[in-house]
């Protein structure tokens, strides 16, 4: 089953956010809640999300390549997603980057060998004044003013949750 | 002290509750609106307030809502614009952070004035948290019967839904935003038609960035003249400023436009000056797409008179020795940044954004960041910076929309005033202002 019962009531609200035969719109915010459930998309989520949206499967993947927050390929429980755009290279994003990908053992857009981390780099999140600046799906709250102790603790916390 | 519009409350504690933002004077312009007022007459105001569109474009806001199809007979839409990803820029998120409830009255009047039965806020999807803020401060106001049917016991009902974007730059185009709002992938539209003849779902839309909705309450309850009357010429009222890089004290200032550049950049009540007791480099002052200036430059127009924060005085020159006012995304490089490496960052992420739909823009933005890419990484060559100049000139005004100029302009304007840095890096791969990392990240989507 790709959708629970709630969730499916869920998306059935969502639908009634648009005029009658406009639900393609709930696209976007379904896809959000696929990857909430499944930690990325594949192709059996996207077609059942194609299915309860009464949308051709091209529709779907069409979107879902399109968009950066979307994962079409497997990622870790955790995706790091570090703002590598201007003004947070300037405060040092590159060198946390750097740094996470020395701590963690992998490259960018890799992912842990237990499944816990992807490093993937993003461009700018709107927190220019308070970078460097990382978030984690699928609530992604904003880690701003990041340094090499907060990455610690940070991958800390997300080691003892996991 | 400048007069504050936007954020005269943002320091109240639980400002972000219906409570305590009606306590502060909160929809007061939904019931002035409602009860005292016409639709056309709130356009009237909005036109005579000289509000501007805070996205970037400054259009006049009240131009735009007049364009509007009265005759046609299908509903009309209002699409608020906060799909804020235009590098420097975060004011937007600041605001419906710290004030979500001034953007929901904002849109509750605008939408009135409009004749919009639903509104949606496009959010970009990254800020989910602020998606729950103002899902949270809705869910208040239809309690409070500010939404919902019969608005204040009057004939008029609003829904007014929050929507997620999946994170492309590229749909802060109102276009693509629309696109992204049926459920499509987010490519511009030809225009014309415009949104507000053939807007979502082929309806009559108006489509308004953050800010200059959370204009629209302020006008409604003080009067267009009094917003007219704040700021120089057609510069009118305030604007909200996202400044960073290499000042004391980045963050979100709401300056009254007219005010000096140098003012801004040194006083102590906005940027404080330039951080660690460095000296001025250049600035970008409306959001990466606008044309850098030098220190020279940004402080004092060509003519030698004083620049202003206005559109008019910022674009002086034009594109030779002027910029834009643009987002109001305000970032400063100090004399230890270096250009080249600066634009090959903004140039790989126009490349990255570019929805690939015009070739000039999918392949142009490609070629830049190659070659800059090389110039940087100390394998230029000296024909390379006519080169980038040419491919820009090449995009520039040939794309469905302006992501191609916002690509273009900050290598053309880079290459104007900085040219000698450029050919330094050709010259000498290691005499750069600041030791690099010589390391590639790795493109990660």
């Amino acid at each position: 089953m790709v959708f629970s019962e709630s969730r499916l009531k869920e998306i059935e609200e969502i639908k009634h956010r648009y005029p009658e035969g406009r639900h393609k719109s709930a696209l976007l915010p379904v896809l959000h809640l696929a990857q909430e459930d499944h930690g990325w998309l594949p192709v059996d989520v996207m077609d059942e999300v194609a299915k309860v949206l009464d949308l051709h499967p091209i529709e779907v993947y069409e979107v879902a390549t399109f968009y950066t927050m979307f994962h079409v390929k497997p990622v870790g429980k955790y995706v790091l997603e570090v703002c590598r755009t201007g003004p947070c290279c300037n405060v040092g994003a590159e060198e946390l980057i750097i740094y996470l990908e020395e701590k963690l053992g992998i490259q960018s857009g890799e992912t842990t060998p237990d499944g816990l981390f992807t490093i993937k780099p993003v461009e700018c999140l709107a927190a220019c004044g308070t970078g460097p600046v990382l978030q984690i799906g699928p609530k992604y709250h904003y880690h701003e003013h990041l340094t090499k102790e907060k990455i610690d603790q940070l991958i800390d916390d997300l080691r003892a949750k996991a | 002290m400048g007069k504050k519009i936007l954020l005269e409350h943002v320091a109240v504690p639980g400002i972000h509750t219906l409570e305590v933002y009606r306590k502060m004077g909160g929809y007061e312009s939904v019931r002035k609106a409602l009860k005292e007022m016409t639709p056309d007459g709130v356009v009237e105001e909005v036109k005579k307030s000289g509000l501007r569109g805070r996205g970037g474009a400054g259009f006049p806001t009240g131009m735009k809502w007049s364009f509007l199809d009265k005759k046609s007979d299908k509903p009309r839409y209002l699409v608020c614009n906060a799909d804020e990803s235009e590098p420097g820029t975060f004011k937007d998120r600041y605001l419906m952070e710290r004030i979500p409830h001034l953007l929901i009255e904002g849109m509750i009047t605008s939408s009135f004035a409009l004749g919009a039965r639903t509104s949606y806020i496009y959010v970009r999807g990254e800020m989910m948290y602020v998606i729950r803020i103002l899902e949270k401060a809705i869910a208040e106001a239809y309690a409070a019967g500010f939404l919902g049917k019969n608005i204040l016991g009057s004939d008029y009902s609003l829904d007014l839904h929050v929507q997620p974007g999946g994170g492309a730059y590229i749909c802060g185009e109102e276009t693509a935003l629309l696109e992204s709002l049926e459920g499509k992938r987010g490519n511009p539209r030809n225009k014309p038609p415009f949104p507000a003849v053939w807007g979502l779902y082929g309806c009559p839309t108006v489509v308004n960035n953050v800010e200059t909705i959370a204009d629209v309450p302020w006008i409604v309850n003080n009067g267009g003249d009094a917003y007219a009357a704040i700021g120089i010429g057609k510069s009118t009222g305030t604007k909200l400023i996202s400044a960073c890089g290499n000042i004391s004290k980045p963050g979100v200032y709401e300056i009254e436009l007219g005010l000096s550049v140098e003012e801004f950049l040194n006083s102590e009540e906005y940027c404080g000056g330039i951080a660690n007791g460095r000296a001025l480099k250049a600035v970008v002052a409306g959001g990466s797409s606008v044309p850098i200036l030098p220190a020279e430059l940004i402080l004092t127009t060509a003519n030698n008179e004083k620049r202003l924060m206005t559109y008019e005085s910022l674009s002086d020159g034009g594109f030779v020795t002027g910029t834009m006012l643009g987002s109001g995304g305000f970032i400063v490089f100090d004399d230890q940044q270096c250009i080249v490496r600066n634009l090959w960052n903004f140039t790989r992420f126009y490349h990255h954004e570019s929805c690939g739909q015009c070739s000039p823009c999918r392949e142009g933005t490609g070629w830049m960041e190659k070659v800059l890419h090389r110039i940087e990484h100390g394998h230029g060559k000296m024909s390379d910076i006519d080169l980038l100049v040419d491919v820009a000139k090449k995009i520039e005004g040939k794309t469905i929309c302006p992501l191609g100029e916002a690509a273009a302009w900050p290598v053309a304007s880079a290459i104007r005033h900085f040219r000698a840095e450029f050919e330094e890096h050709v010259r000498n791969p290691d005499s750069c202002v600041k030791k690099h990392l010589h390391r590639e990240l790795v493109h990660a989507h």
